[in-house]
């Protein structure tokens, strides 16, 4: 096959992929909206071990379950649970399908530019959504959201920063993209799936404080399981976004001969750093807990976003990589 | 300052000994006072978000640092705001006062908790675990059985279980208490302290440090010294005196782009070929550089990071005399490397001559925006000079950029486009110039950053450091035997977990099993066994 057959499946792959999640959009949806009557992943419950050992770590009583009442509406939303996870593994194939064929079509790591970025940065999304309901399957009612900002992510990619496959230029071409890239996206799906528990935490919270838990509420994990799967997200993510933030530092030395220059990008994800190194303090050492910490997590989450839209597209820097032929 | 420290006196102060207002303690008093406002959590985290929110003007505005045109461009668009900012260090963000105190007030509220931490992890480290609770059916992890083997016996077992699972155990009088994950702390304060390298490296690098720009034309050399240097600065305790005398020659620059497509004219690659001299007595080894690939001698590394055109001109003045003949770099203006320049010809009769230029690699003439370039790569260069006469002012000892023609007191006299082979007859027996062709030239970045090995190893130290502090989980177990009847041994495990990672009821199962494995329980099914951990699903 040609570069340029390769560079052609690609992108169907990435529209195909588009038409999946919608559909995995609307198989979540249509299991909120149908298993109204009782609680979501019943039936995934005997996997449930790694919360119950989480909520046992964190020595505190998880929430009581509501009576059983195994209901028509439960089995059906568990059917569409299902069927929208499994829809979400096929998104992800078709993904890998989409990469691994941008990559032939370039001849380099599918990474060096926004479209790229942003199409493996779904890519790692769902996966990463898809382990954590391995670990967590409570966590399963997330998808909707999580589907839903990947196709965010997808659309954007297609519509505003598509490019045309080919090589990069030179400050690009190195061995320490592929490293400080590849631990960037798996950074930004990882802050993502965290914020997206944060966000619903945030919610949850404020059902169960004002003892009014709406229909929606009863559906997802309680606040308590959201609130400590975030953690461990952010957790896990920090020494990545550390490792990320140095891997670039070494690069930028290699390419521009100062591993730190206050360009926008590096300043931002500084600040990123900062704020959830300000998160873990508060989480984990001083041992805050609920709406407080929250809010310092969705504010990283939203300085890491702004350092990728914003500071690539208006912000002149040395980080300008989309490559969009007008700047 | 003094209303904000009595707010927060009240909340953090929590000694009743102390009195609750600082005034009047006396030197001492005020400087404890003042340090445990410093190092307190509440404090740290106040100084880590504010250092955050004060990192943000600096990628707002430009920099003098990176770019010191656009700030000048930015305080004459606002004549009122830009003064005001710029006394205000808004355009030096990174080295202003403000942003210092802030991060330097981070490390000693960070150094003032880590030290103290220290101390008391290496007491823990040396101290024992601490006993069994008297009830070890309220842990939140606790199993339970019971044996025909008797409690010295399954208290052996326990020994051998907890040391296999890597726990520091220390025999009790009917019990075993073990405790492990002292890494994580370790970890954290290992992390601590490389960040404290890392802020060393990075004032090493800024106070011994030497960078400096050179613009090499193909052909043309560069020898480390600091009058060579288009650009130099030193850190304040450098001695640019002393820096290493390398040089090299650049025999061969090559740059490629991309032909066609959507990105039609994208640089692809840029190559430099050199003869470098490790010293004057050194002999010359040939290195090829390009980006992301420096040259490195002698501590220095010298980075390729720019390129641009040259025009190769001779000139003859009104009495046929060669007053100049060389290449003259221009400076690229835009992505197809249209470029600017100025020719000074000071030597030239009857007159000095002046010539702006705009270079154009690949020519063309856009109905518009007059003359542009198509392509970066020189595929039909074409030359637009326009020519002056009259006092160039080198020798009014004042100053002049080589870039720009101070035509004061110069009378512009003609303008002509020539193509490279072209010889431009000036009017009025000025004399001549020949358009030779185009030359590259190479930017070179030359950079010394003595701290940049400690700043690399403190981060790396302090990645690997983060993982432990964040992933080794601290948790204690202990094991209780206790004659429970005639020939009947009464086991239990419980176990607390210190910390939020999960996992503990899986220790506690595999140290159970190994216990059992030694003191078998009476029946197959452990009958008692049990989690006080209310389950989060219905049976």
């Amino acid at each position: 096959m040609s570069v340029q057959t390769y560079a052609e499946l690609s992108n169907g792959l990435v529209y195909s992929t588009m038409v999946v999640l919608v559909l995995a959009l609307l198989a979540f949806s249509a299991e909120l909206a149908s298993g109204s009557r009782g609680r979501v992943g019943r039936s995934v419950a005997a996997p449930a071990r790694e919360l119950v050992g989480a909520a046992a770590a964190a020595g505190a009583g998880a929430a009581p379950a509501p009576p059983a009442v195994r209901s028509v509406s439960d089995h059906r939303a568990d059917r569409f649970g299902r069927v929208g996870l499994s829809l979400t593994v096929l998104a992800a194939l078709l993904l890998l399908g989409a990469g691994t064929f941008r990559g032939l079509a370039a001849g380099r790591a599918p990474w060096g530019n926004m479209y790229e970025f942003s199409v493996i940065s779904a890519l790692a999304l769902t996966v990463g959504y898809l382990v954590l309901v391995r670990r967590l399957p409570r966590l399963r009612p997330l998808g909707v959201f999580v589907v839903g900002a990947a196709l965010l992510v997808l659309g954007l990619a297609v519509t505003v920063l598509y490019v045309d496959a080919g090589p990069l230029v030179p400050a690009l071409q190195s061995f320490w993209l592929v490293i400080h890239v590849a631990a960037a996206i798996v950074s930004g799906a990882v802050f993502t799936l965290g914020g997206v528990a944060t966000a619903l935490f945030l919610v949850q919270e404020r059902g169960e404080r004002l003892g009014r838990a709406g229909r929606l509420s009863r559906l997802l994990p309680t606040a308590e399981q959201l609130d400590r799967a975030a953690y461990r997200m952010f957790a896990f993510v920090f020494p990545l976004w550390t490792f990320a933030i140095v891997s670039g530092a070494i690069w930028a030395e290699h390419a521009w001969s100062r591993y730190w220059g206050w360009d926008p990008k590096e300043t931002w994800a500084l600040i990123t750093w900062i704020v959830f190194a300000g998160y873990l303090h508060a989480r984990a050492t001083a041992g805050w807990r609920g709406r407080g910490v929250a809010v310092i997590a969705l504010i990283g989450l939203s300085t890491f976003v702004f350092n990728y839209f914003g500071v690539n597209l208006w912000f002149s820097g040395l980080h300008s990589y989309g490559g969009l032929p007008t700047r | 300052m003094t209303v904000r420290d009595e707010g927060l006196e009240t909340t953090t102060l929590q000694a009743p000994a102390e009195p609750t207002r600082p005034v009047g303690l006396g030197l001492v008093g005020w400087l404890r006072w003042t340090w445990r406002q410093l190092t307190s959590m509440r404090t740290a985290l106040l100084l880590l978000f504010l250092l955050a929110v004060v990192a943000v003007p600096g990628s707002l505005l430009p920099q003098r640092s990176t770019a010191p045109a656009d700030v000048r461009a930015w305080i004459d668009a606002h004549p009122r705001a830009g003064p005001l900012l710029d006394r205000l260090s808004a355009f030096e963000v990174y080295t202003s006062p403000w942003f210092s105190a802030v991060y330097l007030l981070l490390f000693v509220s960070l150094v003032g908790c880590v030290v103290p931490r220290s101390v008391q992890h290496a007491r823990a480290l040396r101290a024992r675990p601490p006993a069994a609770p008297r009830v070890l059916a309220r842990l939140p992890v606790h199993r339970s059985y019971r044996t025909a083997a008797p409690p010295a016996a399954v208290l052996d077992a326990a020994l051998s279980a907890v040391r296999a699972a890597r726990f520091r155990a220390e025999p009790g009088s009917g019990s075993v208490a073990a405790e492990k994950g002292y890494l994580r702390e370790t970890g954290n304060l290992v992390f601590h302290l490389a960040l404290v390298g890392l802020l060393v490296g990075v004032g090493l690098g800024a106070l011994y440090g030497t960078r400096g720009d050179v613009l090499v034309v193909e052909g043309d050399g560069f020898a480390n010294t600091v009058t060579r240097y288009d650009t130099f600065s030193a850190g304040p305790l450098a001695d640019p005196a002393r820096i290493p005398p390398f040089s090299f020659t650049m025999t061969d620059f090559r740059a490629a782009y991309q032909r066609g497509g959507q990105q039609d004219g994208a640089p692809r690659s840029f190559e430099a070929d050199l003869l470098v001299r490790e010293s004057p007595e050194a002999a010359a080894r040939p290195v090829r550089i390009a980006v992301n690939h420096p040259l490195e001698v002698a501590g220095t590394g010298t980075y390729l990071v720019g390129h641009g055109y040259a025009v190769r001109v001779t000139v003859r003045d009104g009495g046929g005399r060669v007053v100049l003949s060389g290449a003259v770099p221009f400076l690229p203006r835009d992505g197809r490397f249209t470029s600017d320049g100025v020719i000074k010809v000071p030597d030239a009769r009857p007159a000095q001559l002046g010539f702006q230029g705009i270079l154009l690699p690949t020519a063309s003439v856009d109905p518009v925006l007059g003359p542009v370039s198509t392509f970066p790569a020189p595929d039909a260069p074409g030359l637009f000079l326009s020519v002056w006469k009259g006092d160039l002012g080198l020798d009014t000892g004042k100053a002049q950029s080589v870039y720009r023609l101070d035509t004061s007191r110069m009378e512009r006299v003609d303008l002509r486009a020539l193509a490279p082979g072209d010889t431009w007859s000036l009017p009025q027996g000025l004399g001549s110039i020949t358009f030779d062709g185009v030359a590259e030239w190479a930017g070179f970045k030359v950079r010394r950053d003595p701290g940049q090995g400690l700043a690399l190893g403190s981060v790396v130290a302090a990645i690997a450091a983060l993982m432990l502090s964040l992933f080794v989980p601290r948790r204690r177990v202990w094991v209780r035997a206790t004659p429970d009847g005639p020939g009947r041994t009464l086991v239990e495990v419980g176990g607390l977990a210190r910390t939020e990672t999960g996992g503990l009821d899986a220790e506690a199962d595999a140290l159970l099993a190994r216990i059992q494995a030694a003191a078998p329980p009476f029946d197959t099914q452990p009958g008692e066994r049990q989690r006080t951990e209310p389950s989060e699903e219905p049976a």
